[in-house]
């Protein structure tokens, strides 16, 4: 169990701050190990003054240490830095380093140079560092293209400009919006990794979008004007008469957004015929149907089989 | 072997005006290689030494040639003691 750190210090519990510093700084000269080499309990001791200081030159610590939330031991978390550190090497023969000083001014400033270089280096001009984020891009917006606001960690917020046909994983570089440069340094970058949500309507190949269009029996036999979804808005087709399962109708320039040198990407639309409920007038009307130009829409198979 | 780099890494308060001044003192005492300097773990405890006597001790830069020379002799003293076979007080 530590002893109460005003004992060790020897100050009165409603000692000031300054009195704590100069009995701490007093008893540090008396106690230092490297400066009682001869004296093993110096260590000890300088350890017990050390932790008591921490406590006591700390208000929060000092405060919650008085009203008996923390004990003096459980503060006891200092040396990361173990003092007395110097005496260790200094004993040993490698001490000799530090003998006695020379009779001759040997120590002139030889290493000027170096110190030089570094204190050149450190004031010269440094590129800010680049920094990363994601950005969470909507389908519709990877589609059209839009301007996206990041609100960065710092408060600052930045306006993105997300351009048409993006996809997961690339990576925007904004140009002078990272770290702060030093000393008249160019700001770093600021990269902004996407990742684009899919749609549960579209699929995508590239700058295309695929649809797959459900259409009724009628549709699909006599053709007429069908209203199909699109990114941007719904869009009145007009399926030709005689369409198959499966036949696909391509819309030029409805796909990805042009942008750049690149053209606009198309939407296919593949029909997929849904006969739907039982309906017995149309069993009634097919059973009784017989075809104008009587054909086997498997003949192509068994030519392959 | 340690850099310039490495001990300014260690020693965040360390300011590289005061280490220059102490190694044209001749209180820390670092070797050149190859257009660097290098620092052996002496000199770091050193410079812990000197930053500790300055901060914590308000030994100032005045006083610090003379704690450091009277320290050196003590230690000079004790190196000698243990060559002749002389162990002294741990």
């Amino acid at each position: 169990m530590a002893e109460d750190p005003y004992k060790t210090l020897g100050v009165a519990r409603d000692a000031k701050p300054e009195a704590i510093k100069a009995a701490y700084r007093k008893l540090a000269r008396k106690h230092h190990p490297d400066l009682n080499p001869g004296k093993p309990e110096a260590e000890t001791k300088f350890k017990a003054i050390s932790a008591a200081n921490d406590l006591l030159s700390d208000p929060e610590k000092r405060a919650r240490f008085d009203r008996g939330e923390i004990d003096a031991e459980g503060q006891e978390q200092r040396p990361k830095e173990p003092p007395g550190g110097y005496r260790r090497y200094a004993e040993q023969p490698q001490g000799a380093r530090y003998g006695q000083r020379p009779e001759a001014e040997v120590f002139e400033d030889i290493f000027a140079d170096i110190f030089e270089q570094r204190r050149r280096a450190e004031a010269g001009p440094r590129r800010g560092s680049d920094e990363s984020y994601r950005l969470a891009v909507p389908f519709q917006h990877a589609v059209e293209g839009a301007t996206e606001t990041l609100t960065l960690p710092d408060g600052r917020s930045l306006s993105v400009k997300i351009p048409p046909g993006v996809e997961s994983g690339q990576v925007l570089r904004l140009r002078g919006q990272g770290g702060a440069g030093r000393n008249g340094g160019p700001a770093g970058d600021a990269l902004i990794e996407l990742n684009v949500t899919g749609s549960k309507l579209f699929r995508r190949e590239g700058m295309d979008l695929h649809l797959e269009l459900p259409v009724s029996v009628q549709e699909a036999v006599l053709g007429g004007p069908v209203v199909v979804p699109t990114p941007t808005g719904p869009l009145r087709v007009t399926l030709p008469a005689g369409s198959d399962a499966g036949r696909q109708i391509r819309l030029r320039g409805k796909g990805i957004a042009a942008h750049g040198g690149r053209a606009a990407g198309d939407l296919f639309l593949t029909l997929r015929i849904i006969i739907g409920q039982p309906d017995i007038k149309l069993e009634e009307f097919l059973r009784n149907w017989t075809p104008e130009h009587p054909s086997d829409p498997r003949a192509d198979l068994e030519e392959t089989a | 072997m340690i850099t310039l780099d490495l001990l300014c890494a260690r020693f965040t308060r360390l300011r590289l005006e005061d280490l220059e001044g102490w190694i044209t003192e001749g209180h820390v005492r670092p070797e050149r290689e190859a257009g660097a300097l290098v620092f052996t773990e002496i000199d770091v405890e050193r410079v812990r030494l000197i930053l500790e006597l300055r901060e914590e001790m308000a030994v100032n830069e005045e006083a610090l040639p003379v704690v450091l020379s009277l320290l050196d002799q003590l230690y000079a003293l004790r190196r000698r003691l243990r060559a002749m076979g002389v162990e002294p007080d741990p």
